[in-house]
């Protein structure tokens, strides 16, 4: 699927704060993706591992925004895709991650790593490696501009496959009325 | 039917009898107007504006307009649906909804009026206000991070159930639902989990405890059919049919 092809749409999907399950239900399509394969080629995309990406025609990212490698990834494929797409509850209006949005942010990690009542010897990870968390997990359209949204916790096959079958065909994206969701 | 007068709703004939609104005659001719502040067993608020029209050269709320003989109202084109979504869209990120966590999801009547209106996403910042919730009721839980300020509790408590218990409180973007005790929690009412005003709230604030997520996703009422479907079932009911309940 990997190898460029002319007259293919690159695809580049990503994971931010989001649980894979928008990946999966993408993976829900099933005998589909091979009619896909023949119209696309995918870029960076926990599919392929392949970590940077290149100009693509449509980036597709699941998850809001919840630390500072999310901030960067999102910028990445910001600069990259021509369209870009809001996968999901959580990429749509932060989701799950978002409901720590009223508290603080200092309590929280305090009260996971450090107090929390069966931890042996906990502390706080500090690790450099580790990603900074921001103070609120945010949508997607609250950092960089979102083309398309899909909608679904996760949304259903049908909806990203009737998204993708339209962009391959060239048409304007319209999700039909029947699969939008939010739950 | 013959011998009603009537109005016009996007070119459609409309037959009405004395007295009922544009909402309520379109309903009952099984059109659907969106709303949410409107319910068909109280007097209309006409706080919402999702039901707004144009008619007479005039944009006003459907719910609260009295159908005139020969009145023309515009409702489903671009531009009333587009700030109808942008209505919809406000109330999303003025509170916080994450419908895949709330009970009320599929019987929810904010999310099946978005869903009509074909909106995607809040697409605006989101506020993400810190709203505690009241679990103090032994029956019922009150969560306000979903309230849409329709004051329907509001009224059937008051009007329905004799008690009170609901009143809005603030204006503006401080506008917010507050309990009629004076520790301000709800175990402290005389609210019972068989009140009107537990029944009618059209989102995932009053919420009865222990019946949570009981209808499986493709069963819940707006899984079955959208909301413009169901038009006539938020119609005024005839007056025998209200007393028999
Ligand atoms: S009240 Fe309705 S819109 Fe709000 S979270 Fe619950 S289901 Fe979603
Ligand atoms: S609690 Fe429910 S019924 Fe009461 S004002 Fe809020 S949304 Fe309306
Ligand atoms: S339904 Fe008419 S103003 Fe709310």
């Amino acid at each position: 699927m990997t190898q460029s092809a002319p007259g293919r749409l690159r695809v580049a999907t990503t994971s931010l704060a989001g649980c894979f399950g928008c990946h999966m239900s993408f993976l829900d399509i099933d005998e589909r993706l091979f009619e896909l394969a023949q119209h696309v080629v995918l870029d960076r995309t926990p599919l392929t591992d392949i970590k940077r990406c290149g100009p693509c025609d449509v980036g597709l990212v699941e998850g809001g925004v919840c630390n500072a490698e999310n901030v960067h990834v999102l910028r990445e494929f910001r600069r990259n895709c021509r369209v870009l797409v809001a996968v999901g509850a959580c990429a749509i209006n932060g989701g799950l991650p978002a409901q720590r949005n009223h508290l603080d942010l200092g309590t929280c990690l305090q009260e996971v790593y450090l107090t929390e009542p069966g931890l042996a010897r906990g502390c706080m990870p500090d690790d450099p490696e580790l990603p900074l968390p921001l103070d609120k997990v945010h949508p997607l359209h609250e950092v960089v501009k979102v083309d398309y949204f899909l909608p679904g916790c996760p949304p259903p096959a049908e909806a990203i496959w009737s998204f993708l079958a339209d962009v391959v065909a060239g048409r304007e994206p319209r999700v039909p009325r029947e699969l939008i969701r939010y739950d | 039917m013959s011998g009603r007068e009537s109005f016009l709703l996007d070119g459609t004939p409309v037959p009405f009898a004395p007295g009922e609104t544009v909402m309520q005659a379109a309903l009952a001719a099984g059109h659907y107007i969106p709303h949410l502040c409107y319910h068909r067993d109280f007097k209309p608020h006409g706080s919402c504006k999702v039901c707004t029209v144009r008619a007479g050269g005039q944009t006003v709320a459907s719910c609260t307009l009295p159908a005139q003989p020969g009145l023309e109202v515009e409702s489903a084109t671009p531009e009333l649906e587009d700030n109808r979504r942008t209505l919809v869209q406000m109330l999303f990120v003025e509170g916080n909804h994450f419908c895949p966590s709330c009970e009320k999801s599929g019987n929810c009547l904010l999310q099946a009026v978005a869903y009509e209106l074909g909106v995607l996403s809040a697409d605006l910042d989101h506020l993400f206000p810190s709203r505690p919730i009241d679990a103090s009721h032994p029956d019922l839980l009150l969560d306000f991070n979903r309230c849409i300020l329709c004051e329907l509790c509001v009224r059937a408590s008051a009007e329905v159930d004799g008690k009170g218990v609901f009143a809005l409180s603030g204006r503006g973007i401080g506008k917010h639902l507050i309990v009629n005790a004076e520790s301000g929690r709800l175990v402290d009412t005389a609210i019972a989990a068989t009140d009107k005003a537990v029944d009618v709230c059209p989102v995932g604030v009053i919420l009865r405890k222990r019946v949570g997520f009981a209808v499986p996703i493709g069963r819940r009422r707006f899984d079955v059919a959208p909301v413009s479907a169901q038009a006539k079932g938020d119609a005024p009911r005839p007056p025998r049919e209200k007393e028999r309940r």
